[in-house]
């Protein structure tokens, strides 16, 4: 790691800290900390603490994942949302609150997500490779498009089947929403999301190489057969318990990952991290602007990352339209 | 040493490779030739392992399907045929990359790795491009880094696919002269596609020419660069110019009549 690749995470390790203590703090009700009880632990302090925390593991997990999937795919605009790994998750997710053992048996709720992205995972890679290849990147984006589309059907017809009181909560969940449940709930997510990232930073040296497509990795001595997998399921396990937290969050693992890797390169041993940091950082500040936008509504953050994150979505795609002609 | 016996390999319902076997000992300097599609490349996957095939491929004696890829690196260096324009790495962090199986995981390179890297840029003259991203430099300048890169892996042996493709005839003519260099000072068996039967000629000990997943002929290029070998390998007639001095022979095709004209007096 160079000497200004340290220094950026520590800048961006400080600001994340900033950022945290400015979300914790503004709300609809304006500041909440002042006069002499700026110390004193309130509920609403509890819940905004709760909901900073949240919103900064999911975006950690989502930049993470982004970044990931776009090496090993070697694909810019591979991402768990347009992939259609989230909707994937949804589904798990969602069986599991409908069936009302979201409370109960808080632990199925990461796991369904989990299995189920899996599975799209597997769908969207085996239509892919069937459809010509996945070293053609539109024909993944459309194959995960596609496959999104289909699940997020799958995922209106287990909301059609619900209780109306649990339609409700699944549809502000589906909005994306970082407002958690419980502790409980969110170290059951938020330790995988950990678990997840340092394997990948671990594995960092088999990303770089991957930066070569998967042949030029293999001569390079990384065992891709196992390798790839390996890393893909890590992503899928952290983008689905980011889903089982906060439902779908579009394009928050497109953009920070893309900027980071212009702005300092693509060696994931300080790309990830760099990445885990900018994407709870832009996480907690869309959350923050969702919040104090229009009070005393609330913007769900999801409806705030696809407004960033759809135009910069199509400003990477224009480049290969020129490119193109 | 390489040994392959009987290989035989496919690209879905393709035979590419047909019952192919060969001896290369540690320290030949070998071309591989032939028409486009007659396995050079297919072959080179084979002997990196990319390529799973049926027969056996035997590297030092030990069979190459039970050595560990970072194993496999440690011996074996790829240059492939083409490096992807896009890849956000600086020019020294892409050299770093042929240390891949040296490093530990996420350990930060030690000393002897950036020596490396520094000596095979040095030797490949892509210094001066240890700060530029890959995305902005020509692809000639992307294919001596992927020199460099597997350089800095120390190998015994180095696969090279079409690897001076793209480069000018200066930088050519230098990157032979140092894979010869590290043929010779370090015993590095050197195996390299070549379309350019001229250059095969010139720095070459020993051609292999290929036609339709066999092999055809085997030898020095004197023996292998034959008139009548190369029509049949190309389907087309060509000329041999032997070339005075040791400098091999100029190869040239017979619808090429002019250049034959203008050439065969100057040498006679």
């Amino acid at each position: 790691m160079k000497k200004r690749e340290r220094y950026l995470i520590v800048l961006m390790t400080l600001a994340a800290i900033l950022t945290a203590a400015i979300s914790t703090l503004c709300g609809p009700t304006g500041i909440l900390l002042c006069g002499r009880d700026f110390f004193a632990w309130s509920p609403l302090l509890e819940l905004r603490v709760l909901r900073t925390a949240t919103g900064f593991f999911v975006g950690a997990a989502l930049a993470v994942a982004g970044c990931v999937l776009q090496t090993i795919l070697r694909n810019p605009l591979a991402e768990p949302y347009i992939l259609g790994v989230s909707s994937g998750a949804s589904v798990g997710a969602a069986v599991v609150m409908a069936a009302g053992l979201s409370i109960s048996h808080p632990f199925l709720l990461p796991l369904g997500s989990f299995g189920t992205a899996l599975l799209a995972v597997l769908l969207i890679l085996g239509i892919a490779r069937g459809a010509g290849g996945l070293d053609i990147p539109q024909n993944l984006i459309l194959t995960g498009i596609v496959t999104g589309s289909i699940l997020s059907s799958l995922l209106m017809l287990v909301i059609t089947f619900s209780r109306t009181y649990t339609i409700r909560s699944l549809t502000w969940w589906l909005l994306g929403n970082l407002q958690c449940v419980s502790w409980q709930l969110l170290i059951l997510c938020a330790a995988p999301i950990v678990l997840g990232i340092i394997y990948l930073i671990i594995e960092s040296r088999t990303l770089n190489a991957l930066l070569l497509g998967a042949e030029n990795a293999h001569g390079l001595g990384v065992n891709t057969r196992t390798g790839i997998p390996l890393l893909i399921c890590a992503a899928t396990l952290i983008t689905a318990c980011a889903v089982a937290l906060s439902g779908i969050i579009g394009f928050a693992g497109l953009i920070v990952p893309h900027i980071l890797r212009h702005r300092v390169g693509a060696n994931h041993r300080s790309l990830l991290p760099m990445s885990a940091l900018g994407g709870g950082i832009f996480l907690m500040v869309c959350d923050t602007l969702g919040r104090t936008l229009l009070p005393p509504h609330e913007i769900p953050v999801g409806v705030i990352t696809a407004l960033t994150g759809g135009p910069f979505f199509l400003y990477l795609l224009k480049p290969r339209r020129h490119c193109r002609k | 040493m390489i040994e392959l016996r009987n290989i035989n390999a496919a690209y879905s319902e393709k035979q590419v490779l047909k019952s192919v076997s060969l001896r290369i000992n540690q320290g030949d300097i070998t071309a591989l030739t032939g028409a486009n599609g007659a396995g050079k490349t297919t072959l080179l996957k084979v002997i990196s392992g990319v390529m799973r095939c049926d027969g056996d491929v035997f590297i030092n004696g030990s069979p190459l399907h039970l050595m560990s890829g970072y194993e496999r690196a440690g011996i074996m260096s790829v240059v492939p045929q083409n490096i992807p324009s896009d890849i956000p790495l600086d020019g020294y962090d892409f050299v770093m990359l042929g240390r891949t199986h040296r490093l530990r995981r996420f350990a930060q390179p030690q000393r002897e790795d950036h020596e490396a890297v520094r000596e095979a840029m040095a030797s490949t003259s892509t210094l001066e491009l240890g700060d530029r991203f890959m995305h902005e430099m020509s692809g000639g300048e992307r294919q001596r880094l992927a020199l460099a890169m597997a350089f800095a892996a120390h190998p015994r042996i180095i696969l090279l696919d079409e690897a001076t493709a793209h480069l000018d005839l200066h930088h050519r003519a230098g990157i032979m002269r140092l894979l010869r260099e590290m043929n010779r000072e370090k015993n590095v068996t050197v195996i390299m596609a070549v379309h350019d039967l001229t250059l095969a000629g010139r720095y070459f000990d020993r051609l292999i020419m290929l036609k339709e997943g066999t092999v055809i002929s085997d030898g020095t290029p004197g023996e292998v660069l034959r008139e009548d070998i190369l029509n049949n390998a190309y389907g087309c007639p060509v000329r041999v110019v032997h070339l005075p001095d040791g400098l091999g022979a100029a190869i040239i095709p017979l619808e090429n009549k002019p250049a034959c004209e203008t050439i065969e007096p100057l040498l006679s």
